[in-house]
């Protein structure tokens, strides 16, 4: 327990976030092994957590008909996973799979989320840090819209 | 009242004039990709080497087609071998995509301003490549690989459009081989046979191995990855005036005198195509300039 | 200074010497309802009792009712014609069955016929101020323009002093003119009372000062000198447009996102006009044509327009689509970026631009709009 409270106090991510809600997040957490070629979640299933990785790397797909699995981002060292536990009615909107042995911290968004519910000032904080990460990934999702390297489209 | 130059003192040296393609001979093809090809050239006449600086580029002329800048993509260490790497999708482009082993071209140049290796030394060097933004790098990655010891970390950062589209990928492979070098590459979209990175080069900017304070950064790629690197090296912490530029404009002449290559005072031709990014910032971000 | 008078008559006498000297004497003459530049074949074929109505989108030429030679200002032509031609062959090409043989496979230079040697006749200080201009822009280096130097190289200049304005000049707001400081080998004031049709004329250089030798001259006097103060300033004060050149780059440099580049894009027509007129204009575009059997291919140099959609074509497209984007790239040219790449503004105050803008866009007005609102 020692040594994931250190892990995350490391974070960026929990950067700031008082001791108090910071004990609430180290309650949630555990830790989680993923071996290679290994779904970590699917589209449609329940969204109760989300993963801090901690080393490998993870792929977010999603299920064409006709392609197979389309690979639309990799996640790896530092990033985070998951934000379906957050928004209703918390399921997965994507596939992720670990590309090489990965290991994460995983948080407990069902019990987060009640807390949040509880706490706003704790809401306030986690949602400060979900929307960055949703701003970063929506700013590189708009520069791959773009298909700036490619006129074959 | 402008003053004219001494009229006198300019001598008309027909070897030297600047308008004049001299002709090169193709010695091989190359398919790296689906579109995009290397061209190995060696000089015919009375040329018997060309020598260049990495990061400048060639006027590169088919006989009653055209002519084009294409930035040259070779090692500089062998003046013997001219080497471009260029996609086929102008009319310039796709004749030569024609063309075989022993074909002749014309070459002016090299022209405009390299990349300022010689400023890295002893300093950590990110390179990062868009597309085909790769090639103009290329000949200043061979610089750096040569002699190691002069830098501290250098990385590689390259984004492209699938993996299909990756360019030089033995010599990438070579380099990923080496301890002494970071080499990642990521793309927009893949299948799930890929085992990379997906997603744009800038995410790969916050986590790669350099020190922000004493790096030298050298970015190539279309317009709008440019100013989003530049963007994400800033946060990083690497000044604006360490980041350089590669910029592309319409040119004719390549030598500042057809006056296409505008980008606001600056001539890209002659005064470019590697620009000190606090330099041209400002233009960058005004619409059709 | 060396000035001197000499007859109305001496006048054919100049030009007869200059062609006996070995010169293509270009000057200008009436054709198609507008004074062009062309050869002379003597001096008959001046403007002789001419004059030219000018304001925007407006120019007609009219009869006087005297004799007078230069009483009119500038066509819709420059020497730039004859310096930058608007069509040159760059180099060409031969591809036989030894292959393809390029300019520069030849071991020795191509012999080439010797320039033709022009004497321009009758050039005003405006355009002695644009071929100064054109001279940094194609011999300035660091890339000497070999086409053009060839051209410029041994030019003899007789310059005109302007005697009266036009309607769209504005020369002295730009330090250019009315009256040739430097850069000719002889520069001309013409003066025409009742009694008396005579010119002054100073020698700039010691060519001209010989080429004088076959004219009937006298020493110029006080009161000719005089005289000639008075013509200039009198032009001065004629000149109803100005152009104000305090901090304009600057102030453009600031103003390109200006409201006022929209309302001139919503009437400029992108025709080029100003830039075909414009004597400082240099921008060029290639053409790579094949004879039918395709055994030679010629380089084509033309001239281009900033106003095009093609001019600043990239693979995947052009970067200014816009007519703002295009009207501003041209005036920011002129009257700012010039200046930091060559030290000099790129605008003469000529009014060509002005007078052959078809909707009558006005480069004063405009500069003078950009100035005067600004945020």
């Amino acid at each position: 327990m020692e040594d994931l409270k250190k892990i995350l106090t490391e974070h960026p991510f929990f950067k700031g976030l008082d001791e108090e809600h910071f004990a609430l997040i180290v309650g949630c957490a555990s830790n989680v092994r993923i071996d290679a070629g290994k779904m970590i979640l699917r589209e449609g299933e329940e969204a109760n957590h989300f993963y801090l990785i901690r080393s490998g790397k993870v792929t977010l797909q999603l299920m064409t008909p006709n392609k197979g699995p389309v690979i639309i981002e990799t996640l790896d060292e530092g990033d985070i996973l998951g934000w379906s536990w957050l928004v209703p009615p918390y399921t997965w909107h994507f596939d992720a799979k670990a590309l090489e042995l990965t290991r994460m911290i995983a948080l407990d968004g069902k019990c987060l989320r009640n807390k949040c519910e509880n706490d706003h000032h704790l809401g306030y904080e986690l949602l400060k840090r979900f929307a960055d990460i949703m701003m970063k990934r929506l700013e590189s999702t708009r520069l791959q819209l773009l298909d700036i390297y490619g006129d074959r489209s | 009242m402008a003053t004219a130059p001494d009229l006198q003192s300019l001598k008309v040296d027909y070897k030297r004039n600047p308008m004049l393609p001299w002709p090169f001979q193709i010695r091989r093809v190359k398919h790296e990709t689906e579109d995009t090809f290397t061209i190995e050239l060696q000089p015919s006449g009375d040329l018997e080497e060309f020598t260049f600086q990495p990061g400048q580029f060639n006027m590169v002329y088919v006989y009653g087609v055209g002519e084009i800048p294409i930035s040259i993509s070779g090692d500089p260490a062998n003046p013997r071998t001219l080497v471009h790497t260029t996609r086929a999708v102008g009319s310039v482009t796709k004749a030569m995509d024609k063309m075989r082993r022993g074909d002749i071209l014309g070459i002016r140049g090299p022209y405009g301003t390299p990349w300022p290796i010689d400023h890295a030394n002893g300093q950590d060097v990110v390179f990062v490549a868009g597309g085909i933004g790769l090639a103009p790098l290329r000949p200043v990655l061979y610089e750096v690989v040569a002699q190691r010891e002069r830098y501290g970390k250098v990385v590689l950062l390259y984004g492209t459009r699938t993996p299909s589209d990756v360019l030089f990928r033995q010599e990438l492979e070579n380099w990923r081989a080496r301890f002494d070098l970071e080499i990642y590459v990521t793309v927009d979209r893949a299948m799930s046979g890929w085992r990379g990175n997906v997603g744009v080069v800038t995410n790969l900017i916050s986590r790669a191995p350099f020190d922000p304070r004493n790096t030298m950064a050298f970015v190539c790629g279309p317009e709008v990855m440019m100013r989003f690197t530049t963007m994400e090296l800033h946060k990083r912490g690497v000044d604006n005036e360490h980041i350089f530029v590669s910029m592309e404009r319409n040119m004719k002449c390549a030598i500042g005198l057809c006056g296409h290559c505008q980008f606001g005072s600056v001539f890209v031709c002659k005064d470019g195509p590697v620009f000190r990014y606090s330099q041209i910032k400002d233009m960058l971000v005004k619409w059709e300039i | 200074m060396k000035n001197f008078i000499f007859e109305r008559a001496e006048l054919d006498n100049l030009v007869e010497t200059l062609k006996r000297r070995g010169f293509k004497v270009i000057g200008p003459t009436v054709r198609d309802s507008a004074i062009i530049y062309d050869e002379l074949t003597d001096a008959n074929d001046l403007p002789i009792g001419w004059t030219d109505e000018q304001t925007n989108g407006t120019y007609r030429l009219k009869r006087r009712d005297d004799a007078a030679v230069f009483a009119w200002t500038v066509g819709p032509q420059s020497w730039k014609k004859f310096l930058f031609p608007p069509i040159q062959k760059i180099f060409a090409t031969h591809r036989s069955t030894k292959g393809l043989d390029f300019p520069n496979s030849k071991k020795q230079a191509p012999q080439e016929s010797p320039p033709i040697k022009y004497a321009f006749f009758g050039v005003r200080s405006c355009e002695l101020n644009a071929i100064a201009i054109q001279d940094k822009v194609f011999l300035g280096g660091p890339f000497i323009d070999p086409l053009y130097q060839r051209k410029r190289t041994g030019v003899f200049i007789v310059a005109i002093n302007c005697n009266q304005a036009g309607g769209t000049c504005f020369c002295a707001s730009m330090n250019t003119g009315p009256k040739a400081t430097t850069g000719f080998d002889l520069a001309l004031t013409e003066i025409l009372s009742d009694k008396h049709h005579y010119f002054v004329v100073e020698a700039g250089t010691e060519l001209g000062e010989d080429i004088l030798k076959n004219v009937k001259c006298t020493k110029a006097t006080e009161e000719n000198l005089a005289t000639i103060k008075n013509i200039t300033e009198q032009t001065v004060t004629q000149m109803s447009r100005s152009l104000d050149t305090a901090n304009l780059k600057n102030i453009l440099y600031q103003s390109s996102e200006h409201p006022r580049w929209e309302r001139t894009a919503s009437l400029c027509l992108t025709c080029t006009n100003c830039t075909m007129v414009c004597p400082t204009c240099f921008c060029a575009t290639v053409e790579d044509v094949t004879d039918l059997a395709g055994k030679q291919a010629d380089r084509i140099r033309k001239w281009d327009s900033c106003f095009t959609l093609d001019f600043s074509y990239i693979h995947g497209g052009s970067v200014r689509t816009s007519t703002k984007a295009r009207y501003r790239q041209w005036m920011t040219h002129k009257l700012a970026s010039w200046v930091d790449q060559f030290g000099t503004f790129g605008c003469v105050g000529c009014g060509r631009c002005i007078t052959w803008c078809p909707v009558g866009i006005d480069i004063t007005e405009e500069a003078r709009a950009i100035r005067e609102n600004q945020p």
